[in-house]
């Protein structure tokens, strides 16, 4: 090959990918982080969810009491009901919408993918996931802690009496980072026995595979109450860590972030103002209280801000519920009590901005 | 092709050449060339640009540096030291061990169950021949992941530790896995002992591999001899150092096995899973490569008066090799390959730490990109290990190289 | 001796199992071992199962006869969540008749007489219909989305589009592979090595968790069509080495009379030697297909519900936990039953083409 024939090659080479590597790599979308006061970054995810008429929810494969179908395929639980809120915001129906069950290993990279709209899956706020996953959590709805269940002959009285012990865990869990580090921490031995779904790693603890099973307490009462014999089983006293829960969006539509924030808070909210799905009504109706005035949409303009109906907040609670309603339905007749998700008045911590 | 005629070249000045023109097949080839080089190119820059985009515009953090940090959850034990301590690329590193352990361990269980098979697909005692064909039929016609859960599963419905099967004394078999005795070294420093062990094991086993070359009876006598004497020596070497080893019996703890050596019941399956698969292939493979080798060889034998077992060991199996080491070298990438199913069953190899890592930092493009790396090494060196051997036999038995 | 035990004794002499003094021995003694096991089996198996529960019942008395009998109940009761997922109960002829559409396309396909060219367009027409007829969403049929279509479809979805799609690169990769230029030389090899030295189970994690990323935002496929265009990139790959062998099978002297007669590179290609070569890897084709039929099994990594994952979510759920043993077997035999078939097929096909070429 002569002189021109390079040449001739080289010169289709630069000619075809110059433009290409010129091509300015389509984000779709300038990341709206540059000042907090403008409204005027674009809202893909909003705009998705409005064009599909329904909310993509992502959710456990299956936990009672926080997202669980029944026999008829309808889902229920805490986290259920936070997307059923949202959905009643943003559409003005809480049925709108559609689940996705999803194991602890494949949460993030849904929602990094995109193929849900908001992670509603019991999943532990950390600086990691904040940080380097690069997921916002808008708002908390659950405080809890990694726990671990372990059969009652045993006669175990705390956590240390599980050094050398073989404990089940998940990958990708907070609760797998836990238990590492607090058994380093006392100086204790365990071996580990990796299995992703939530299912099978039951099944593996119920047929004695391993001595324990750690996950976050409320998660375990769901475990507790699927075992064969719920009585064989006791949770260890000791929560060996934080673990707050909240629905998590992806960063880049600000709008949608805080349309999830003020929905988890609307139901909290509802709850300190007393005002439930029976009586959000007639509060409607003839209520003379300013912050509920304010709440139920008759005087102020917080729809419009958030870019919704201005019965934003009145759907939420009239069809989905308030906290305590939603509490109740749902994570009370597993067992648990309500201990620090009490509202804050009342003694736990739930303590959330009025929508003022 | 035609070129354009040309006028005589004047003298002292060199010839015209041809213009480029799109008639000329070699400036078509050329142009080929350079748009499917563009091509894969444009490709590459593109995908390449809108992955840094999206990274970027998500927020989720790029680079290696990860590899240094801890990684905070805790693994199986392994070949490899860890604790929840180290750093991500510690536990790749056991995740890698623990895939060479079960790549290799499965390639030589695989190769020796293979060639029995095989062997036995052609054996005239029918009942041998028809449970090897039902055995290779049943393995090779079901998936590998299927067969895998279903040892997996097996290994399940074992009974728990208190009540674990005693086959035999020390031995002991429970859903937590095989508890075995194992050997505890407290004499003579052990990079000494192992020196002396080795020497022993080495000499015998050298002289056993070029035993090949010793073309005469009295060659191969004197061969024999020095085997038994390398023999003797390993006995000895043996008998020194046994006496630094100690038997260390597992022994049932509040809750598990203790001491000894332990087998989990995933490295078990997958083992166990990967080498009746891989066997049935090398079994076919086995039985083409003693079929390809002419009846007239096997008739010559009979005749030169050699046993079928002899037969077999010293006229057949030697040809056949050179028809069955390079598929035998696919499968046996294969069988490397198909380790990483251990995902499926929650086994630490490479795999299952990449994906430990991936879900806790979010960085799939490296934590892919580094597994796809290891896996491209280990199938180079198999490959040129096979390369290698296979060379070997290609060119013949040391006699046959003289000409 | 009177003739009838004489003839009967010279009959068994003459059977395999009993020719010659070894195997009479052999077979004796391990038969007699054999014979136990398949005794015990075919109690285990058989006789002593259970066939169905009664309706509303429990699993127990299935557990209490775990040891001496099959619990064959857990198939009569979930095989339809086996076979087809969670596709809505009254929708589930859309399945079978996809499923059917599948299996009658393999055995036009399997007649020789039939290899002609609108073969091909069959096989894109038939794959087609099948996806659509699951997606639905037209002439009535409800739409039911892709994340709710469940075993044997989608296995069958995933092997033979992942094939029929995969052709076209395999040729155009080994034809590469062959090419005297050494661009397109260096480009084919080297895709085809990267795609062969990595697991399956690599690329499927790329597609289900990386694709996203390579593409712009709210461009997304669906988890299965993920998968598939992974599947369809590694299937090229194998298939590209399984053509080339083909393609350096052809005779030299195939090249020279197409020269000769003045036909170019394209030509010659197109018309004499893939031809050819078709028909001589045929057989390592139809291995090929087998291998990754089975293969499909490993989309269950990535959350996938094909046949294998399927039958893995029944003896999760807590009523048919530990009765694996049993849905293994089942799902086993739907992929013996299919992949042996195929692979009798591939010896008899081999043994004709042989035949035939060497007339």
């Amino acid at each position: 090959m002569d002189v021109r024939h390079c040449l001739l090659s080289s010169a289709v080479l630069v000619l075809s990918v110059y433009p290409t590597a010129a091509i300015p790599g389509q984000p779709a979308r300038v990341p709206a982080v540059e000042t907090r006061s403008h409204r005027g970054g674009e809202t893909p995810t909003l705009d998705g969810v409005r064009r599909k008429g329904f909310v993509q929810c992502g959710v456990t494969t299956g936990v009672a009491g926080f997202s669980a179908p029944d026999a008829q395929g309808q889902w229920h639980g805490l986290d259920v009901d936070v997307c059923r809120a949202i959905a009643a915001a943003v559409l003005g129906d809480a049925s709108k919408v559609r689940f996705t069950p999803l194991t602890a290993a494949q949460r993030f990279t849904a929602l990094q993918s995109g193929e849900i709209d908001v992670l509603s899956r019991i999943t532990t706020i950390t600086f990691q996931r904040d940080v380097q996953l690069g997921i916002e959590f808008p708002a908390i709805n659950w405080y809890d802690g990694t726990g671990f269940i372990v059969r009652k002959a045993r006669h175990l009285k705390s956590v240390r009496d599980l050094d050398g012990a073989t404990i089940c865990l998940q990958p990708g869990t907070s609760n797998e980072l836990d238990v590492a580090d607090y058994f380093r921490k006392n100086n204790l031995r365990f071996t580990p026995v990796v299995i992703e779904r939530l299912e099978e790693a039951t099944n593996a603890y119920f047929a004695g595979r391993c001595d324990a099973f750690t996950q976050d307490q409320s998660t375990l009462a769901a475990v507790r109450a699927r075992a064969p014999n719920p009585d064989d089983h006791v949770l260890l006293p000791e929560v060996i860590s934080k673990a707050p829960f909240g629905p998590g969006v992806m960063p880049d539509d600000l709008r949608w972030m805080e349309i999830v924030r003020w929905s988890v808070y609307a139901m909290i909210d509802a709850e300190e103002l007393g005002l439930s799905s029976r009586t959000i009504d007639q509060a409607l109706a003839s209520s003379g209280d300013p912050s509920v005035q304010q709440f139920v949409g008759t005087s102020g303009s917080f729809g419009q801000m958030l870019g919704l109906d201005s019965r934003w907040a009145f759907n939420i609670v009239k069809q989905v519920g308030n906290y305590a309603e939603s509490f109740d339905r749902n994570v009370r007749p597993l067992g648990i009590e309500r201990g620090i998700n009490r509202l804050w008045k009342n003694g736990g911590i739930m303590y959330v901005p009025d929508v003022r | 092709m035609s070129e354009p005629s040309q006028a005589a070249p004047r003298p002292g000045r060199p010839p015209r050449r041809p213009p480029i023109s799109l008639r000329d097949a070699r400036t078509r080839s050329v142009l080929w060339q350079a748009v499917a080089v563009a091509i894969a190119c444009a490709i590459i820059v593109l995908v390449g640009i809108q992955t840094a985009a999206n990274l970027k515009q998500r927020g989720i953090t790029s680079g290696f540096d990860y590899l240094g940090r801890a990684a905070g959850f805790e693994l199986p034990p392994g070949p490899v030291p860890y604790a929840s301590r180290d750093s991500y690329a510690r536990a790749l590193v056991l995740g890698l061990a623990n895939t060479l352990r079960v790549s290799l361990l499965g390639i030589l269980i695989a190769t020796a169950l293979g060639v029995a098979i095989g062997v036995a697909r052609l054996s005239t005692i029918w009942v041998f021949a028809t449970i090897s064909r039902l055995y290779v039929e049943l393995v090779r016609n079901t998936p590998l992941m299927l067969q895998l859960l279903f040892w997996y599963a097996l290994s399940q419905a074992l009974p728990g530790p208190k009540e674990a099967l005693n086959p035999l004394p020390g031995v002991y078999l429970c859903i937590r896995g095989l508890f075995l005795p194992g050997l505890v070294w407290h004499g003579i420093h052990p990079w000494v002992g192992g020196g002396m062990l080795g020497v022993g094991v080495l000499v015998p086993v050298a002289l056993a591999i070029t035993s090949d070359r010793w073309e005469t009876a009295a060659d191969e006598s004197r061969a024999r001899r020095l085997l038994a004497g390398g023999a003797v020596a390993l006995v000895c070497v043996a008998v020194v150092l046994g006496s630094g080893f100690s038997v260390e019996r597992p022994s049932l703890a509040v809750f598990n096995f203790r001491g000894g050596l332990s087998v989990s019941p995933e490295f078990a399956a997958l083992l166990i899973g990967l080498s009746t698969y891989t066997a049935a292939f090398i079994a076919e493979i086995v039985r083409g490569g003693i079929v390809a080798v002419g009846r007239g060889q096997k008739e010559a034998a009979a005749a030169l008066g050699l046993s079928r077992g002899r037969a077999l060991r010293l006229v057949v199996l030697p040809q056949a090799l050179r028809v069955i080491i390079p598929p035998t070298t696919s499968q046996f990438l294969n069988l490397a390959k198909n380790s990483s199913l251990a995902v499926a069953i929650g086994y630490s190899d490479v795999m299952s730490v990449t994906d430990a890592t991936l879900n806790q930092t979010g960085q799939a493009v490296e934590a892919i990109a580094l597994a796809i790396c290891v896996y491209l090494g280990m199938n180079l060196i198999i490959s040129f290990a096979m390369n290698l051997y296979n060379a070997r036999v290609a060119a013949g038995p040391a006699w046959s190289q003289h000409a | 001796m009177t003739p009838a035990p004489a003839r009967l004794i010279d009959a068994l002499r003459r059977a395999p199992m009993f020719r010659g003094r070894t195997n009479v021995i052999v077979t004796a003694v391990l038969g007699a071992g054999l014979a136990w096991l398949a005794f015990r089996f075919v109690n285990w198996a058989l006789v002593n199962a259970i066939w169905t529960l009664p309706a509303g019942a429990g699993t127990a008395v299935c557990r209490a006869a775990r040891a001496d009998g099959a619990c064959w109940a857990v198939i009569t009761e979930r095989w339809r969540f086996i076979l087809v997922g969670v596709y809505p109960f009254s929708d589930q002829w859309r399945p079978a008749v996809a499923c059917g559409l599948f299996v009658s396309l393999y055995m036009v396909s399997a007649r020789r007489a039939w290899w002609r060219p609108w073969l091909l367009g069959l096989w894109l027409v038939v794959p087609a219909a099948a996806v659509a007829l699951l997606r639905g969403g037209f002439l009535g049929l409800s739409s039911v989305p892709s994340d709710m279509w469940g075993g044997l479809p989608v296995t069958f979805i995933l092997a033979t589009v992942g094939f029929a799609a995969a052709i076209p690169p395999a040729v155009a990769l080994a034809l590469g592979r062959r090419s005297r230029l050494p661009a397109l030389r260096v480009l084919s090899v080297g895709y085809i090595e990267l795609i062969r030295g990595v697991p399956l189970v690599a690329f499927l994690f790329m597609a289900a968790i990386m694709f996203p990323l390579f593409v712009p935002q709210g461009f997304t496929l669906d988890k299965l069509l993920r998968a598939q265009i992974a599947l369809v990139m590694v299937i090229a790959a194998y298939l590209a080495e399984v053509v080339r062998g083909g393609l350096q099978a052809v005779p030299r002297g195939q090249y020279e009379a197409a020269a000769g007669m003045g036909l170019s590179y394209w030509p010659t290609t197109i018309l004499v030697v893939l031809p050819q070569a078709f028909r001589l890897t045929i057989p390592a084709v139809v291995n090929t297909f087998i291998a990754f039929f089975k293969d499909t099994a490993l989309v269950a990594v990535i959350g996938l519900f094909d046949l294998l994952g399927a039958a893995k979510t029944v003896i999760v759920d807590q009523k048919w936990v530990g009765f694996g043993v049993e849905v293994y077997i089942f799902a086993a035999l739907v992929y013996f039953v299919f992949c042996y078939a195929v692979s009798r097929y591939s010896q008899r096909l081999e043994k004709d083409l042989m035949a035939q070429g060497h007339h």
